[in-house]
């Protein structure tokens, strides 16, 4: 399974998850998780999420999300798993 | 499962906290270069470099994107060039016409510094060694990413004062050389004691003798990261201080292995080690001197810096060391002055001297760095700078090292700006008193006694 962190922070505006859910669905990439809050007016979403079936090279759901964020005026963020791993897992 | 609060916490580091991967260093034997024809040894050289790091700059940049954690810098060391010019070089500028190889084919493969124009010579010097030397002035102002080492003394061999003399009077010579740009020459030459074999960091890097074939060493940083973590815990006590120091530098240690881990299997090299270092910038945040600032200091330089510093040094190492499979280079705090602008604010509130920087090198890693002096410093009290320096990596068995800086024409009060990474720096007073007799004796200083540690 290749995972994958997808973050967004940024203002709070309708259909943030919708967007980035809609990419994510035509693209044949699996939410396994998903965790969301607002903190003082601001989003914050984590989602990880398996590209094993996606048609799309790494770099280019990067840019597209990118693109996406700037779309919505939210930054996106996405990753491959082991970064975090390493740093939070022994 | 990976949480959302560990996710923001490595995100807050990279955009906020500097945290980055400071350097992605390959080392790249040249020994298979050697011939006796000049201009074959030259191609050879160019033909091997580029062949084999021809993919490390798109390497790095792949990584970054992927884990979302910048790469500073990617590097290449070599094998020191008086043992692979030995063989051609009949006089200084032939190794000149080396150095300007190394500059083009690290222009054609996009790294931003090469080192390894380098002479191992901490007990003799060979005639390509000297050679060599006295080619460093015009190879350093004929060149722009080339980066060159002399390793002039060592703990089980002494060290060599005639080589010191040398290049007190060849430091002299390279900031003449390059007095249009603010004797920026001297930024690319450093000195050492115990220079070490695997370190990925300029401008010291050289490929050791002992290394393979190819290696990739990767150099991590993030000062910003344990100042912003020590935050957290001021008035707290020291075993609440030194936890802390640890763990982050656990984690930051972390991001290098893997990011070492993975370029190694993209570029089908073999992993060498992670240097441990909190290495700063002249950003702001970005500051060893600002951590000490944090552990309780009004500024750097204060009393009690070199406690502060040795408890840092040590943390760091103890927190990196269980988080990299492989450790190496010059692990730990570097003290650079210009490249560090809490260093730099200390120096200018008259809070750092010369000498108290020294005795901050005896705790940490690497030694005088990064220091301006006045353009009028004769080249014997150069030579003595160094030889105290050299005599503390001597004696404590630690890599010591010395790259100051004689501005050509400016004296103490201005201020000599080489901007970049390198940052800028106030030019910093010299002590007057002449050293000329000692630095003029022939010979050099036997290996120490390892018994009798007083």
């Amino acid at each position: 399974m290749k995972k994958l962190i997808i973050t967004v922070v940024g203002k709070d505006t309708v259909g943030i998850i919708a967007k980035v859910c809609t990419y994510l669905a035509e693209n044949s990439i699996n939410i396994l998780d998903i965790s969301q809050t607002i903190v003082s007016g601001y989003f914050n979403m984590m989602m990880i999420v398996d590209m094993n079936n996606s048609g799309k090279h790494f770099g280019e759901i990067v840019d597209d999300l990118d693109k996406i964020g700037e779309g919505i005026g939210v930054s996106i963020k996405c990753q491959k798993e082991e970064i975090f791993d390493s740093m939070h897992r022994i | 499962m990976i949480n959302q609060f560990e996710v923001i916490e490595t995100n807050k580091m990279v955009e906020e906290e500097n945290l980055d991967v400071r350097t992605i260093t390959m080392g790249i034997s040249l020994l298979d270069c050697i011939d006796s024809d000049l201009d074959a040894c030259c191609k050879k050289i160019h033909d091997k470099i580029f062949e084999s790091a021809k993919d490390l700059v798109k390497t790095g940049e792949k990584i970054a994107k992927e884990y979302g954690v910048p790469i500073v810098n990617k590097r290449i060391s070599v094998t020191p060039i008086a043992l692979v010019g030995g063989a051609c070089c009949k006089n200084s500028d032939d190794f000149v016409k080396i150095a300007k190889t190394l500059d083009d084919v690290a222009k054609e493969v996009g790294v931003n510094f090469l080192g390894g124009y380098s002479a191992l010579v901490s007990k003799g010097t060979t005639k390509a060694d000297e050679l060599l030397m006295r080619s460093i002035p015009k190879a350093l102002a004929c060149t722009d990413f080339v980066c060159s080492s002399v390793n002039l003394g060592s703990t089980k061999t002494g060290i060599n004062m005639d080589a010191v003399r040398l290049m007190g009077e060849i430091i002299k010579e390279t900031a003449e050389l390059t007095k249009d740009k603010d004797s920026l020459g001297c930024a690319k030459l450093v000195v050492f004691c115990n220079a070490p074999d695997d370190n990925p960091f300029m401008a010291g890097a050289f490929h050791g003798v002992t290394e393979a074939d190819r290696i990739i060493n990767v150099g991590v940083s993030g000062p910003g990261v344990v100042k912003t973590a020590l935050e957290s815990v001021r008035g707290e006590s020291f075993e609440v201080l030194c936890e802390t120091i640890k763990k982050t530098a656990f984690k930051v240690t972390r991001v290098g292995q893997l990011v070492a881990k993975e370029a190694s299997r993209m570029l089908g090299v073999p992993f060498g080690i992670v240097d441990l270092s909190l290495a700063p910038t002249p950003a702001v945040g970005d500051s060893v001197a600002d951590i000490l600032c944090e552990i309780g200091l009004e500024y750097a330089g204060a009393p009690g810096t070199t406690a502060a510093l040795a408890l840092l040094n040590d943390q760091v190492k103890k927190g990196g060391v269980m988080a990299s499979s492989y450790v190496g280079g010059l692990s730990g705090a570097f003290i650079p002055v210009s490249e560090d602008q809490g260093m730099i604010n200390a120096v200018e509130a008259g809070a750092l001297t010369l000498e108290k920087l020294e005795a901050m090198t005896c705790v940490c890693s690497v030694g005088l760095d990064m220091i301006a002096i006045p353009g009028d410093t004769k080249a014997t009290t150069i030579s003595g700078i160094i030889a105290d320096e050299l005599a503390i990596g001597m004696i404590n068995q630690k890599t010591t090292a010395v790259r100051l800086i004689p501005v050509v024409g400016k004296g103490v009060g201005e201020t000599v700006e080489f901007g970049g990474l390198l940052g800028y720096a106030p030019i910093m007073p010299v002590n007057q008193y002449s050293c000329d007799a000692f630095v003029n004796r022939p010979g050099r200083i036997p290996a120490p006694i390892h018994s009798f540690k007083n």
